[in-house]
């Protein structure tokens, strides 16, 4: 069986897995859609007290909101055998997985397909397809591109960072929710245009993690604002490919510290 | 009263054993203080109506916020008495001779003033005193503006530990109905978080909006101790905060006895 119908099982296990619980799901993913709602009502407030912020309205706010926060419930439904990683080898469950003839990175992205993140997705989808039906985005091939660039570059980029986190625990066993900063935390910055954020964040979330590259550059170009902040265009073309060697980078990382790996013996 | 000193001493003392974990939690507090703090500076910096807040007292509250965010908001229930309750060993709790309201109670103040130490002293350190000795004044928690501002915060502040500790009962009593508890507890937390002030200073919401807000009891738990605080209330508010606060706290105090004893009255323990 080749690795993709082998995930794709994997998927279909998780499930059915999940699915035995259904008011459980239900309740979880309401309180997913809440928690984040929440989060855009009081962006929803903040405008309609101030109007703009910088040269930005409600409605192109939105737009980075909504494809971050789709972007990430992806990347976090899919890497959610890395997000408890510590676990698995603080319990030894990591050696069952050495054990077996296939790639480890392949078996912990099918531990879990994490369908209570739909409550994310969804409010992110619904302030997504606000925000394009009000800013009356064209759907050309050039909008298509930076649009799907950018998700592809974003689940690509959390995907890596959680993959670097569960890197770290081979040598510290305990996992390290420091990385939540640049996951929970890369969300939350770039619900906002990075324009309003200060030059060192800005360079930070460019050049070490490339949290901008992914989500506000391609849609600086799709809001036809690019030459407003003097970034040249193609630079939003290209600039998501970022998140995809970030992804590459981690993956590396990961490989260099699986030959560190010493079991717990539990 | 003996009993319940000792109870909440020893909890205290073991909530402080987690350092590592705080380390990184005040890590991710002044990091979503740093980003929320930008946040507001630009909506403010293009902003020329005056609004029912200044941009010093919405930075206060933010810091403010962070730092009492584990302290102060109930996120959840009592987990470990949960636990009890779901798996059937709350049998041992009605075996002491003591109220199991009270009991219970006395873990909430303890869970609920632990983090004062580990997170909220770090990080008032932090955005107090550090930020404006590297540069950063503008985007430093200020001092409260007058000795009599600080007295009522504190006095204020009393009242919002009593009424998180008895929300956090409330959340931790409704396991005893739900069994898997999951209702109650995942939808009153985002409710919390939004009608605190967490994520936004709750002055900063339309103004239509805002006597609902303050009428709720979520209000009491940081945004008017905040306020209060920041100088954005003024010191001879207390009395209405201080009566807002007690109204709320007597409310679910008396409903998390009456949940209690009702459950203790149908509970069924499985043998095994």
């Amino acid at each position: 069986m080749n690795a993709f119908r082998l995930y794709l099982r994997y998927i279909s296990i998780s499930f059915k897995a999940q699915m035995q619980y259904k008011v459980s799901f239900l309740l979880q993913t309401i309180g997913h859609f809440l928690v984040t709602a929440i989060e855009f009502f009081g962006i929803w407030a903040l405008f309609s007290r101030f109007n703009t912020i910088g040269a930005w309205t409600l409605a192109e706010v939105a737009l980075f909101y909504g494809m971050v926060n789709v972007s990430f419930a992806c990347a976090d439904a899919l890497g959610r055998g890395f997000d408890v990683f510590g676990k698995t080898v603080r319990t030894g469950d990591f050696d069952r997985l050495l054990l077996r003839p296939r790639s480890t990175v392949l078996q912990l992205l099918g531990t879990e397909f994490t369908l209570k993140r739909m409550g994310r997705f969804s409010q992110g989808l619904l302030v997504l397809g606000w925000a394009l039906a009000t800013l009356q985005i064209p759907l050309t091939p050039q909008t298509g591109w930076l649009l799907s660039a950018s998700l592809v570059g974003s689940v690509a980029l959390f995907l890596g960072i959680v993959i670097m986190q569960a890197t770290l625990t081979f040598w510290t066993i305990e996992s390290l929710e420091i990385m939540n900063i640049l996951t929970y935390g890369g969300v939350e910055t770039a619900q906002y245009p990075f324009s309003i954020y200060s030059q060192w964040f800005q360079q930070f979330f460019t050049f070490f993690v490339p949290l901008a590259c992914v989500s506000y550059f391609p849609i600086l170009a799709v809001l036809n604002k690019a030459s407003a902040f003097s970034v040249p265009l193609w630079v939003c073309y290209v600039s998501p490919i970022a998140g995809i060697l970030f992804l590459l980078v981690a993956l590396r990382l990961w490989k260099f510290g699986e030959r560190y790996y010493c079991s717990t013996g539990s | 009263m003996q009993a319940y000193r000792s109870l909440f001493l020893t909890r205290f003392a073991l909530l402080l054993q987690y350092r590592a974990a705080a380390l990184v939690g005040i890590a991710t507090q002044l990091f979503w203080g740093v980003v929320k703090v930008m946040v507001l500076a630009a909506f403010f910096s293009h902003s020329d109506s005056t609004q029912p807040m200044t941009l010093q007292e919405a930075i206060g509250y933010v810091w403010l916020g962070q730092a009492f965010i584990v302290a102060i908001v109930p996120w959840s229930g009592d987990r470990e008495v949960q636990e009890l309750i779901r798996t059937g060993a709350v049998g041992y709790d009605l075996l002491r001779p003591i109220d199991l309201y009270n009991f219970w109670f006395t873990r909430a103040l303890a869970m609920r003033t632990a983090p004062l130490i580990l997170r909220a002293i770090p990080i008032l350190t932090v955005t107090m005193l550090i930020l404006p000795l590297v540069g950063l004044a503008e985007w430093s928690l200020a001092f409260p503006p007058s000795f009599a501002a600080l007295a009522a915060f504190s006095v204020s502040f009393i009242g919002a530990v009593l009424l998180s500790a008895a929300l956090t009962m409330l959340l931790t009593v409704s396991m005893m109905w739900t069994i898997s508890g999951e209702g109650v507890n995942t939808i009153v937390p985002p409710l919390v978080i939004i009608f605190s002030g967490l994520v936004i200073p709750l002055p900063l919401f339309p103004e239509w909006i805002k006597p609902l807000l303050n009428l709720l009891p979520f209000s009491g738990l940081l945004d008017q101790p905040l306020r209060l605080f920041t100088g954005n209330l003024s010191p001879e508010a207390l009395l209405g905060v201080l009566i807002h606060q007690a109204v709320w706290v007597a409310v679910m105090i008396w409903l998390g006895r009456f949940l209690v004893s009702r459950g203790v009255h149908k509970l069924v323990i499985q043998g095994g």
